[in-house]
């Protein structure tokens, strides 16, 4: 039990902050959201022109940065990569796609909850539905092979790069795109978002904290460790919820939602899925992407062209529900998790398996 | 005594390396990882599973030593 204290309690400072952050400005429900933060900064670079949803969220840059620093100050700075990038990319990809159909990453999905909304109770079903599909595979033996370690300049760029997005959004370049109105225009303090950010990175990172690792730890080896932190985000944003009196329990009307519950269920399906290939949720990859990790940054790198794809072809949804494009998409993401998942499950295609590892080990 | 290596696989797979290797309960098993989150992982799920963990550090890796 007492090794669990750390967790529990750092999930529950993510639950007070994501309250006090929609408190001192941003969307209800989304003090933060892993994903919809990542879209946000894709528009607010101009790749796409969704009007309401621009912003550069100095929660992300938090983020990064907050476990770039307890990681360097942890000795735990480790740069590596090789783990198959590309299929990392397009995970990245198909993982933004599912979450912008139901509209929140996982964490996003916990906080709604907190808030009453109950179409992400479906929204669980489907990512703890799509956890289990990915647990079977990697009980079949799916994985990405292996990464390696490559020199320290390349772990350093992507914590750098977010200096340099905190540049840009201090400087706001006429170049950069602020929505005017929408959930991209409103948002806590600068100063507010970005401590907020390097709080919960660096808690993030001391605790490994990971809302898809938590079912699946719990399925895969009885493990309560991750899944206490993320009981601990719900209880405490839903006090937190209560206090300021943000608590309202439905279906109907819900911030930044629709009640689609069908593909509330399979747009987190997708989530949950795609996150148990790629060895951790949204939030997790980010702070991997922080200490070094470079198929974390690839993955990140995948979550913002997915977004982008997800507003310029009209994938995500919206208040209004989902959208016919976004349907299509989500059935390309199924069929895409299943082909990647059959492919790397070394005990379902025990040749092509061995066959790839054998040539790359004479190389 | 059987060791595995379970240096560059992402989450879980050093676990679950480890939870297959003692599939056929042996006595021990000694599991080298190359980061603090698998080491704890592994640590975590052997003393789950009825092992005691002694971890050596050695440049970038852990051995970790399972002993029944």
């Amino acid at each position: 039990m007492n090794n669990k204290k750390g967790i529990i309690i750092a999930g529950g400072l993510v639950g007070i902050i994501a309250v006090l952050l929609v408190k001192l400005g941003n969307p209800a429900n989304m003090g933060f959201c892993i994903a919809c933060f990542i879209r946000d900064i894709a528009g607010g670079i101009g790749l796409h022109r969704a009007e309401v949803v621009q912003y550069i969220r100095p929660e992300i840059i938090g983020l990064v940065l907050g476990a770039f620093s307890m990681a360097l100050i942890n000795k735990e700075f480790q740069t590596k990569g090789g783990s198959s990038p590309f299929t990392r990319f397009m995970l990245g990809i198909v993982v933004m796609i599912g979450a912008l159909i139901f509209l929140g990453c996982p964490l996003r999905m916990v906080l709604r909850l907190a808030g009453g909304d109950l179409n992400a109770l479906l929204g669980l079903a489907g990512f703890v539905a799509g956890i289990f599909v990915g647990v079977v595979f990697l009980n079949k033996g799916f994985n990405l092979k292996r990464s390696y370690n490559i020199t320290k300049i390349e772990g350093y760029i992507f914590p750098a790069v977010n200096v340099g997005l905190l540049v840009l959004l201090v400087v706001a370049p006429a170049f950069l795109f602020f929505s005017a109105k929408g959930p991209g225009s409103m948002h806590a303090p600068l100063a507010v978002s970005l401590a907020a950010g390097l709080i919960v990175g660096a808690l993030a990172q001391k605790t490994r904290m990971c809302t898809v690792g938590g079912t699946r730890d719990l399925i895969l080896f009885k493990d309560m460790y991750l899944l206490s932190g993320f009981i601990a985000i719900l209880v405490a944003a839903f006090a937190g919820n209560m206090v300021f009196g943000f608590f309202k329990l439905g279906f109907a009307e819900q911030p930044i939602a629709h009640t689609d519950g069908l593909w509330d269920f399979l747009g987190m399906a997708v989530v949950g899925w795609g996150s148990v290939l790629l060895g951790g949720c949204p939030l997790r990859q980010l702070i991997l992407s922080g200490e070094g990790n470079t198929d974390s940054v690839i993955t990140v790198m995948g979550m913002l062209v997915g977004a982008a794809f997800a507003h310029n072809f009209g994938l995500a949804s919206s208040a209004a529900g989902v959208t016919p494009n976004g349907k299509v998409a989500g059935l390309i993401c199924f069929a895409f998790l299943g082909l990647v998942s059959y492919l790397n499950s070394e005990d379902l295609v025990k040749k092509t398996a061995s066959e790839g590892l054998s040539k790359a080990d004479a190389k | 005594m059987k060791k595995i290596d379970t240096c560059g696989m992402s989450c879980p797979q050093p676990v679950l390396m480890t939870k297959k290797a003692l599939g056929e309960n042996p006595e021990g098993l000694d599991i080298v990882v190359d980061n603090s989150t698998a080491r704890g992982n592994v640590e975590r799920f052997l003393k789950s599973a009825g092992y005691t963990a002694t971890i050596t550090e050695s440049g970038d890796t852990f051995l970790i030593e399972a002993r029944k």
